[in-house]
């Protein structure tokens, strides 16, 4: 494990935005997440300054000694670039500059609270973020699993794939948990599972879910249904970036919301096997009825989203991801054929404020990020560099 | 249905019990909202808050039996982390692990409406609690084996059949041995 890691490029990191999987027309990605605690230590928001400062020592060092740098490492043969040999990267939350941290926010590897940081009884407000005791440990080079210490739950270990690959993810996530456990005793009942410190998750611990683009039923109006339908087999439907946030640029995240009572393969057959390509196949339905009924509209609506995004000198990063959806669905329709999907991926991260900025090499302000932004999309779909 | 509120149709019904008398809304996705309820199936943490801060009222989420009445006088705060219910009720949060064994009997009716009616974990676990589950096991089957081969001793010895004693002595000799290892 490395000590202090420096955040890779997008261009290394990020595997399952970069490469496009199953059904990537439709499903953006696959993840898997468990949550577990410690036998004999208080839940985090329960827990002093100190206790959780030994809870982040004694995770920290186990992470290291799990042997969890080979769990979701590329099997496929020979990489384009050669990459660096799979390791732990152990990050302190409390020495990352903040840019450093929205960074891991946007990438998804942390959330937005683990970013702040949790307000403790023995702590001054405005000291959280740089003095409560958080990390986060991701495997390199390809970010396909990471660990948050001291999230809500002491452990909170993640698994991504690109495209339709639950299982895939699910198997990352299972392994590294019992590498760890090994490692690490975990509080757990037999009547209740593992014990997390929101009934809600007790049980398996596990959320898996799905990210979709699904303008064909946005735009249709059948999203609605499928959020109903979705509400009433006990799944959540959540935006881009999860928790509160809107579905920004037809994106949304499903995942089951039991955890208690239905084992980890009985969910994951559920969501890969049954529900997730129900939908899609919905999706693409949507799609093509749009092609033969209104395929001029499509392609106006297409086409007005890579003239903006071509020509525009100024773009928040709402608008950016609205069009790109819309340039993202041309692109998998064939509409559009002189972009290409990963770019399209590409630009959905690298146009949120933090990447902006990384790319830019400099920090900006709002203003001069609609700016950078602009220019960035430019010169990426027109390929001038 | 047609929402309360405006002119769409109601997706989100709920039904609230309060002083022997019911009311029934039915909303629009939006509506809900902004009345503040969760549509599609509600985030958990807010069903959870909704039910047990409601004063002398029960609101009953869609299609799920009302939960059975508390224990007349639960344990209140936690051993471990001193957590009370009353604190558990306010944050959807428990404080540590012994929480879930302290405040089992008031848990057990919440945890089943927000998990499907889930009563029991399924799926994985800890090795170790597997092994020791195992052990278990395996202990008790050890035992009864051991007191049906005393049976079977004193009975022999009874009838007088000494040689089959001897054999069954010896592996009742040999099976004791096993588990002071
Ligand atoms: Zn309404
Ligand atoms: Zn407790």
């Amino acid at each position: 494990m490395t000590s202090e890691g420096f955040i890779p490029s997008y261009e290394t990191g990020t595997e399952w935005l970069r490469c496009v999987g199953a059904s990537s027309d439709v499903v953006m990605s696959s993840r898997v997440r468990l949550a577990r605690n410690l036998a004999g230590w208080r839940f985090g928001h329960k827990a002093g300054h100190g206790d959780r400062q030994k809870v982040l020592e004694v995770c920290r060092d186990r992470i290291a000694a799990a042997g969890l740098s080979g769990v979701g490492a590329s099997t496929s043969p020979a990489p384009a670039t050669p990459t660096a040999p799979p390791q732990i990267m152990w990050i302190d939350l409390r020495e990352s500059p903040p840019i450093e941290r929205q960074l891991l926010v946007e990438r998804h590897l942390i959330s937005k609270q683990h970013s702040k940081g949790k307000p403790l009884p023995d702590l001054k407000a405005g000291d959280v973020e740089t003095t409560d005791p958080r990390g986060v440990a991701i495997a390199l080079p390809d970010e396909r699993l990471s660990i948050m210490v001291n999230e809500e739950d002491h452990l909170r270990i993640q698994a991504v794939r690109g495209g339709l690959a639950l299982a895939e993810a699910w198997a990352d996530a299972d392994r590294a948990d019992d590498l760890l456990e090994s490692q690490l005793d975990f509080a757990y009942s037999p009547r209740f599972g593992y014990l997390t410190c929101c009934p809600t998750n007790v049980g398996t611990g596990v959320r898996m879910s799905l990210m979709l683009h699904l303008p064909g039923l946005k735009l249709t109006g059948d999203i609605e249904k499928v959020k109903r339908a979705a509400g009433d087999m006990n799944l959540a439907v959540r935006g881009f970036y999860g928790e509160g946030s809107e579905a920004a640029g037809d994106f949304y995240q499903i995942s089951n919301q039991t955890t208690l009572g239905k084992g980890e393969q009985a969910i994951l057959n559920d969501l890969a096997g049954e529900i997730i390509p129900k939908i899609v196949e919905y999706e693409r339905l949507a799609r093509r009825n749009l092609l033969s009924k209104r395929g001029a509209a499509l392609e106006d609506q297409v086409y007005r989203a890579l003239g903006l995004l071509t020509h525009a000198r100024l773009l928040t990063a709402e608008e950016s991801m609205q069009m790109l959806s819309h340039v993202r669905l041309g692109v998998v329709m064939g509409l559009v054929s002189d972009v290409d999907l990963a770019s399209v991926n590409a630009l959905m991260l690298l146009t949120q404020p933090a990447h902006l900025q990384r790319v830019m090499g400099t920090e900006l302000d709002q203003e001069q990020r609609r700016n950078a932004r602009a220019q960035l999309i430019r010169r990426r779909l027109l390929k001038t560099n | 249905m047609k929402c309360d509120k405006c002119d769409n149709e109601a997706t989100v019904h709920e039904m609230i019990v309060k002083g022997g008398v019911k009311t029934e809304r039915h909303l629009c996705e939006h509506c809900a909202r902004e009345l503040g309820l969760n549509p599609g199936g509600a985030t958990l943490g807010q069903l959870i808050t909704k039910f047990v801060v409601a004063p002398q009222g029960q609101p009953l989420a869609p299609a799920s039996k009302p939960a059975a009445p508390a224990r007349p006088t639960p344990p209140t705060s936690c051993r471990g982390c001193g957590t009370t219910f009353a604190d558990f009720k306010q944050t959807g949060r428990l404080g540590c692990s012994e929480c879930y064994a302290i405040f089992e009997t008031q848990l057990g009716p919440l945890l089943e409406r927000a998990h499907e009616g889930a009563t029991h974990h399924m799926g994985k676990s800890p090795k170790r609690w597997e092994e020791r589950a195992a052990r278990a096991e395996s202990d008790s089957a050890r035992r009864e084996r051991i007191d049906d081969l005393r049976r079977r001793l004193e009975q022999a010895v009874m009838a007088e059949q000494y040689e089959a004693a001897v054999v069954l002595r010896d592996e009742l000799r040999k099976i004791e041995a096993q588990g002071t290892v």
